[in-house]
């Protein structure tokens, strides 16, 4: 039996704003429970909402981020149900009418090039938490967590494996960053995923039924999720039963997936427009402002990277895959250095030691400006590329001058032709042999005797050169 | 109780007499739009305050019953 | 004192005829007196009214006195006020010390006003007879048999029986008219969205409006000049140039075209009522007003989508009551669910209970359409025949209420009996216009009220048709016997 797996991936992101969707209450993270809970977060009677603009600014920067439109007139709505983590008893949402319409990200797997299609993104307000394990029988209640901005951002099920997934939510984590709307830091829960998974025959019109998979919170517990997920379904399917709609939670220690008790099970929300809130009103002025202050997006600096500085796909994928190697990037670039030195210096080199140390490029001990230096030495012809993964070694997390470094261990190439040419005219004639080869066919002795030139020269000379001088020499 | 739910729902049928099908709902007397309000943290640790109204509390925390997922 | 007006207290004040002290200490013995025979206060605090008036005393002597600096208003236990016990009328909230004033409280004590007391009401406003209440009946001034209206019974019997001089009062489907109405007052409800709400517990959210409980139409507008203002922490909160309501208050209502409905004036309205009013627009003629009869041809409709999109936001508005964070409690469960069912069932009343499964009904999955969308449909149709009808007139006239005030217990067990009090109240705010009551005559020593309804932010000129027509007539200056 052939089977495909179609998943669908609502994604939770914590908007980076200073207070609260609704309130002026802080969003800080990590304070003492109910610290942050003011009279809007507890639910007083009386008390009302005020929607704050920064949420909105963030909403319209991810629209734009995934080419979408922009709801001119947006409704926030009411989810009502009963928890003790959502203190009005309802969650303000947004059901029809969301701010953001149909957009789409596009991912790379395996080289090739799938667009994602977002169906909607909408704002909403996060829940509570409840802490267990206080006291027996109890469960403690911490608002700080309630009201904190949300952006909640749905796919059409256009993923077909646990890789594309995964690689959807990454992708998905460094947008929402690059453009400054989220941390990303997904153990405090910036970010989380629910994924909807189900499983057809192939060549299946319909859709099978899906079984959602809440609150995955790390790229990990994703492809472990979906793996068992999808191995339960066809197992169950293929032993003849039936799926079932159903909430389920991951459990990162069995690495199974299990049904959520009651909580939401075909829970009847009673959505209805917030009284307490007007229609969100965007103009298109709005919308042009914040586009003007927004840095160019990873799609966009992709194709320029590849248009100006002629870079491959793949290059400028790596160099766009995040702000942070970016802006590395473009600091790089500041120093005029060329573009394609600059690209595989940063994607091989730096990449494979901040690998080596498992830190990312911030905490790079070696700056942008002391690594364009060492390429511009590369460009001006001072070092041979051979010489400059030594300095660079040497250079690495050490406070040295480039042009220190380059003195101290001699690694400044011979580039006087007069020179090269001296040398390479000793080892002509100590290699008669060689040479015979050569001119009898042999292109291998080419090569050999470019070897000797390098070593003759202890690795100085400069191997364009050589080459093009030796080749002048042997035409005679 | 029942009973007086079941009047209740009677009267509420009497919408069924006009024919709506081309109007527009009208969710708020006043054609107006959401204010915006500004990024800042206005507010304060409130919890000598709120932990004090609660009717069980635990180390700032609102105790209730188990939470079952 | 009892029988000064604000206007008279104010003026008092200033001129150092009588201090707030005084002025306080007179109606917190009022309070003493009478408040058992009528019920019309939940709470008093004698401490802080009295610190209060101290500290308006001061104001005063600094020479920085306000309109209403020093003066007690009683405020309706709906409004939370920092530091005093705010229940809304019921058990749900009955240990619930507010921790923050709301807005309308707020703009009370920058005026210097002294907080009387939290009065009576029906409970979380849903009723049209003060019965509901957790804290018993209220009983109308004019005759202790009857109800005095509601939702703001209370404040409407403290005002009627002279135990303060005005109050704060709030209306979601005539509780600021019908009361007046019955007990002999002035009220206003104004235009949605001119008077904040926050801190106002919310029964239904679009339709939720404070207003003043007054004697006269110019101490409503005194009280107006405080309560209204754009509000930030209100979303719903207007932004527009701050009127002053006094300014125009004389002025002249020749040429003003009176709108007479013609559904106000069929079955249902008693006959004696139905004398009152027309009586009301002879007054009106004589003052040189036009009469021009219109339509509102839907407003028979108000009732029915009111009891859809009532019920509905406060089915929701009142989820947040359940124990958790504050409020009542319920003594023994077993579980989370079993805290929730029992603490709502045993801290709500009946009438509650009621509003909130028709509320949960009608927005449910499957009904959705046919009711709370297909309500919100016609009540876009009522507005628009308040639309077509201020194309013809300035002004539209009617009565506030059926009938007078009825004897407790009449109408409770019958909620249909008991909603139809709203008939002619409802569509004003359905459609978000303001309304004002006001005294026009006696029936059986039981006040009957006229009604003007006016176009969006016509507030002055509803306070000012209103004070024209009580320079000419007394009906505002009768005082229930008992209470004089």
């Amino acid at each position: 039996m052939d089977w495909e797996i179609v998943i669908g991936i609502e994604t939770h992101v914590q908007l980076k704003t200073n207070s609260k969707i609704f309130s002026g209450a802080s969003t800080r993270f990590g304070e003492e429970p109910n610290a942050n809970a003011c009279l809007v977060s507890l639910a007083y009677p009386g008390v009302l909402p005020v929607l704050n603009e920064e949420a909105v600014n963030c909403a319209i920067k991810f629209g734009l981020a995934v080419d979408a439109k922009i709801t001119e007139h947006s409704i926030f709505a009411r989810k009502n149900y009963f928890y003790p983590d959502l203190p009005k008893g309802y969650q303000i949402s947004q059901l029809d009418l969301p701010v953001v319409g149909e957009g789409s990200l596009v991912i790379t797997v395996s080289d090739e090039s799938k667009s994602i299609r977002i169906l909607r993104a909408h704002l909403e307000e996060d829940a509570g938490k409840s802490v267990h394990g206080i006291e027996e029988g109890k469960s403690g209640i911490d608002l700080n967590r309630a009201g904190t901005p949300l952006l909640e951002i749905v796919t059409e099920p256009d993923m077909s494996s646990a890789e594309e997934a995964v690689t959807y939510a990454k992708k998905l984590h460094e947008l929402v960053q690059w453009i400054g709307i989220c941390d990303g830091n997904m153990q405090e829960g910036n970010f989380r995923c629910d994924v909807n998974v189900s499983v057809k025959k192939k060549g299946d019109k319909e859709l099978g039924t899906r079984r959602e998979i809440k609150n995955l919170n790390s790229f990990k517990f994703i492809k472990q999720a979906v793996d068992y997920e999808v191995n339960w379904q066809i197992e169950k399917l293929e032993d003849g039963g039936k799926i079932k709609q159903a909430t389920i939670l991951f459990d990162p220690d069995s690495g199974e997936t299990r049904e959520m008790r009651s909580k939401e099970e075909a829970n009847d929300y009673r959505y209805f427009p917030d009284p307490d809130l007007l229609p969100l009103v965007i103009s298109q002025e709005k919308i042009n402002n914040i586009k003007s202050k927004m840095y160019e997006l990873p799609s966009e600096m992709k194709a320029r990277l590849v248009k100006e500085y002629d870079l491959t796909n793949y290059d400028a994928d790596g160099i766009t895959s995040n702000i942070d190697v970016a802006n590395y990037f473009k600091e790089l670039l500041s120093f005029k250095v060329n573009a394609k030195l600059a690209s595989n210096w940063v994607l091989t080199n730096i990449f494979s030691r901040l690998n080596e140390s498992d830190i990312d490029i911030k905490s790079s001990p070696l700056k942008a400006n002391k690594l364009a230096e060492l390429i511009l030495r590369i460009e001006d012809k001072t070092i041979s590329n051979n010489a400059a993964k030594k300095v660079f070694d040497a250079i690495w997390d050490q406070d040295k001058s480039v042009d220190d470094v380059i003195e101290h261990l001699g690694l400044k190439q011979i580039s006087n032709e007069n020179e090269i040419v001296d040398i390479l005219n000793q080892v002509l004639q100590d290699n008669e042999a060689m040479v015979e080869e050569y001119k009898s066919g042999k292109d291998k002795a080419f090569n050999a005797l470019i070897g000797q030139v390098m070593k003759a020269s202890k690795g100085k000379a400069n191997p364009g050169q050589v080459s093009q001088l030796l080749k002048e020499k042997l035409k005679n | 109780m029942s009973e007086k739910l079941e009047g209740i729902l009677g009267l509420i049928d009497q919408m069924t007499e006009v024919n709506t099908d081309s109007i527009e709902p009208m969710a708020h007397a006043l054609d107006i739009t959401q204010p915006l309000r500004e990024d800042k943290v206005t507010e304060v640790d409130m919890r000598e305050k709120s932990l004090k109204l609660s009717n069980e509390t635990d180390q700032s925390l609102f105790i209730v019953p188990r939470v079952i997922e | 004192m009892q029988n000064l007006t604000l206007k008279e207290l104010s003026e008092g004040l200033k001129q150092k005829k009588f201090s707030s002290l005084e002025l306080t200490k007179f109606f917190l013995n009022r309070l003493d007196l009478h408040n058992s025979s009528i019920n019309a206060f939940i709470t008093i605090d004698k401490d802080k009214s009295l610190a209060m008036a101290k500290r308006a005393d001061e104001i005063i002597k600094e020479g920085n006195q306000d309109y209403l600096t020093g003066i007690p208003i009683a405020q309706k236990d709906i409004f939370c006020a920092e530091g005093w016990k705010t229940t809304c009328g019921s058990k749900m909230l009955d240990n619930f010390i507010a921790p923050y004033d709301s807005t309308v409280i707020s703009k009370f004590n920058a005026a210097g006003a002294v907080n009387l007391g939290k009065t009576n009401m029906d409970e979380f406003a849903m009723g049209s007879s003060n019965e509901t209440s957790y804290y018993g009946n209220v009983k109308n001034p004019w005759d202790i048999k009857t109800v005095p209206g509601g939702s703001s019974g209370g404040s409407a019997a403290a005002v009627a029986g002279m135990l303060a001089p005005a109050a704060t009062a709030t209306d979601t489907g005539g509780s600021i008219r019908q009361p007046a109405s019955l007990c002999g007052l002035t009220g206003l409800k104004p235009t949605y969205g001119l008077v904040s709400r926050y801190g106002m517990i919310a029964f239904a959210s679009s339709l939720d409006q404070a207003g003043p409980m007054c004697h006269t139409a110019e101490d409503c507008a005194a009280m107006m000049n405080v309560m209204s203002g754009h509000d930030p922490k209100d979303s719903t909160s207007i932004e527009r140039e701050k009127e002053n309501y006094l300014t125009g208050i004389n002025n002249s209502i020749k040429g003003l075209k009176i709108g007479v409905p013609k559904e106000f004036f069929s079955e249902g309205l008693d006959s004696e009522v139905e004398k009152i009013i027309e009586q009301g627009i002879n007054e009106y003629k004589k003052l040189g007003a036009e009469i021009v009869e219109i339509s509102l041809p839907n407003n028979h409709l108000s009732i029915p989508v009111y009891y859809v999109i009532a019920p509905a936001e406060a089915s929701s508005n009142l989820s947040r009551y359940d124990g958790v964070r504050y409020g009542y409690r319920t003594k023994e469960y077993d579980d989370l669910m079993d805290m929730y069912c029992k603490t709502r069932e045993e801290g709500f009343g009946d009438e509650v209970k009621r509003r909130i499964m028709i509320g949960t009904y009608v927005l449910s999955a499957g009904y959705y359409d046919a009711y709370y969308l297909k309500a919100q449909k016609i009540r876009r149709l009522i507005s628009e025949d308040f639309k077509k009808a201020f194309e013809k007139c300035d002004v539209i006239l009617g009565p506030s209420a059926p009938s007078v005030a009825f004897p407790i217990g009449d109408k409770k067990e019958d909620p249909l009996k008991m909603y139809m009090q709203d008939v002619y109240t409802i569509s004003t705010n359905l459609a978000g216009l303001p309304g004002l009551s006001m005294p026009g005559g006696l029936m059986n020593n039981l006040p009957v009220g006229i009604q003007l309804i006016g176009n969006y932010f016509s507030e002055a000129k509803l306070l000012n048709i209103a004070h024209i027509f009580q320079t000419n007539t007394n009906w505002h200056n009768l005082t229930p016997e008992e209470f004089k």
